[in-house]
């Protein structure tokens, strides 16, 4: 069991989120970092649909109650198992009483943090993650507060090396001003060519309205030339939409799971990370890619991930 | 053309009511809109919606007004094979009449927008509550929020635009109306939609399967269960 020192509304349990109910009206939730929640597990040999604490309010504290493998990953923060130092991406073997103590990060937004056998709440439409915006699952279906003792399901992996071992960043994440990967989507030829080339020249700014359901941009205003009413229909997170006002919202864990406005494009799954870990007044570029790269994409976190998990066993006691 | 698994970058227009449009690498959006609503075309697409869940790599397959977006695993199956099968799905589709429950759900009419809506259309308030409560809805897809269904049928008369600016928070129980449609809000949130009443009618619960009270192909009659002046 771990205890939670630190309230902070934004702080959830997340898995990988829920699939085969978006026809239900349920958003897909889950880590607005997947490759950082999927690190956390792999280090630590968790299933790969095990649930992590995403912290997004700073600083953070838990307590171990009894000893378990911890990882922590994603944004970059000055991290403390009990005083000592912890290098980004890391996983240790915390004993009981030990304190983990996350500062403000300096880079990026969000930290997962995984313990052996994953944070045991209640299966809810397939998965574990919190649905902050609906108010249901994860833990009590809110975000973590003082007090709060979540339970770990049963160790299944062996103990971690004296000094714990870490994860190589995913593929793309050393370089942070890369742009944001697009495919143009259904309205895409409905906008002028002005407002295309804006969009893929311009320094967009994260504004405030920031969260896990959906990001919204400052820049220029995006024309749309064809002014037809949409009817409703399905939307995906990474969906770039462009209301009225011009200024594109991207879509991201929390999206609502149907929407009316112009959807300009998509950026692709394998880069919706870097909004996971955006911040208010970071720029963001896009790029318009085809599907062929993003499904490339796609396959190479999947190849470091694989990788990550077999170098991980190796150091694992049996 | 059916052994055709081309993909276009963006929205690809086989006839004027028939786009496919990429959402990403993992989804798939085919819009078959042709003007308004319609609900043959919404009773096919339900039936190819109903053929294509659960066929392999596909993980959500997603109802709209008029449109189905097909979500799938991209490292499991290839986007060209989700186009085969909806562009031949939709080809074959036929309009099965779905064995969709009715509900009767009791509204108490009235609540912060009623006058103004019925003032705004030139009706008065009881010719609102007796046109609303007399026409017979179809839930033609269920979405955006968890259990919202959108409704076809409301009488055109009550057809009209969105509040300029939208409530932050509409709720939770909220019988609305907005351009064409009409719905229920499953939980309190932002809605540029026209409050009529309030029902305690629930119809979200997380712990069921399915989760939403209410279904496709579903029929809803609103019941006057009280007038709150």
């Amino acid at each position: 069991m771990i205890e939670i020192l630190s309230s902070g509304a934004l702080n959830s349990v997340q898995d990988r989120g829920r699939r085969g109910s978006l026809a239900s009206g349920v958003s897909r939730s889950g880590a607005m970092d997947l490759p950082a929640l999927d690190a956390a597990n792999a280090l630590i040999g968790n299933d790969a649909g095990a649930a992590a604490i995403e912290v997004a309010a700073f600083p953070f504290r838990l307590r171990f109650q009894a000893g378990a493998a911890v990882a922590v990953t994603g944004a970059l923060a000055e991290t403390r198992l009990s005083g000592r130092r912890l290098p980004p991406w890391w996983a240790v073997e915390a004993r009981a009483g030990d304190e983990l103590t996350i500062a403000p990060p300096t880079a990026g937004a969000r930290i997962y943090v995984a313990v052996n056998g994953g944070i045991d709440v209640p299966l809810l439409l397939g998965a574990r993650a919190t649905e902050l915006k609906s108010g249901y699952g994860g833990h009590e279906g809110r975000g973590l507060r003082r007090g709060d003792l979540l339970l770990l399901g049963p160790r299944v992996h062996g103990r971690l090396p004296e000094g714990g071992i870490g994860a190589p960043p995913p593929p793309g994440r050393v370089d942070a001003d890369r742009p944001l990967r697009l495919l143009p989507a259904a309205e895409w030829p409905e906008f002028s060519d002005e407002a295309r080339r804006l969009l893929v020249t311009t320094d967009w700014q994260v504004t405030a309205e920031a969260d896990r359901q959906g990001c919204r941009l400052d820049g220029p205003d995006l024309i749309r030339e064809r002014r037809r009413e949409l009817m409703s229909h399905g939307i995906v997170p990474g969906t770039v939409q462009v209301p009225p006002s011009g200024r594109p919202i991207v879509q991201l864990a929390e999206a609502n799971t149907c929407g009316g406005y112009p959807k300009i494009g998509t950026v692709i799954e394998a880069d919706l990370w870097r909004l996971g870990q955006a911040m208010p007044g970071d720029v963001v570029r896009f790029a318009v890619v085809d599907r062929n790269e993003a499904v490339a994409a796609l396959r190479e976190v999947a190849g470091w991930l694989e990788r990550l998990r077999s170098a991980a066993a190796l150091y694992r006691a049996s | 053309m059916a052994a055709d698994n081309r993909l276009t970058g963006q929205g690809e227009r086989l006839a004027d009511d028939f786009i496919l449009s990429e959402a990403g690498a993992g989804a798939l959006l085919l819009d078959v809109a042709a003007g308004a609503f319609d609900e043959d075309r919404q009773a096919r697409l339900l039936a190819l919606a109903d053929s294509l869940s659960g066929t392999l790599g596909v993980e959500d397959v997603v109802p709209g007004m008029n449109n189905l977006m097909v979500a799938f695993h991209p490292l499991a199956v290839e986007a060209g094979e989700i186009r085969r099968r909806l562009v031949d799905g939709w080809r074959t589709a036929v309009a099965t009449a779905r064995a969709g429950r009715e509900h009767r759900i009791d509204v108490v009419y009235g609540g912060p927008d009623l006058a103004d809506f019925a003032a705004g259309l030139g009706l008065a308030a009881d010719e609102v509550i007796g046109r609303h409560s007399g026409a017979v809805y179809l839930v033609a897809a269920i979405g955006a929020m968890p259990g919202f269904p959108y409704l076809s049928g409301l009488d055109p008369a009550l057809s009209a635009p969105r509040r300029a600016v939208p409530r932050a928070g509409v709720p939770k129980g909220a019988v609305i109306v907005g351009g064409g449609q009409a719905g229920i809000m499953p939980i309190t949130a932002p809605s540029g939609w026209h409050i009529l009443g309030h029902t305690d009618f629930a119809l979200f619960d997380p712990r069921r399967v399915p989760p939403a009270t209410l279904a496709p192909g579903d029929v809803v009659r609103f019941v006057v269960a009280g007038v709150a002046r």
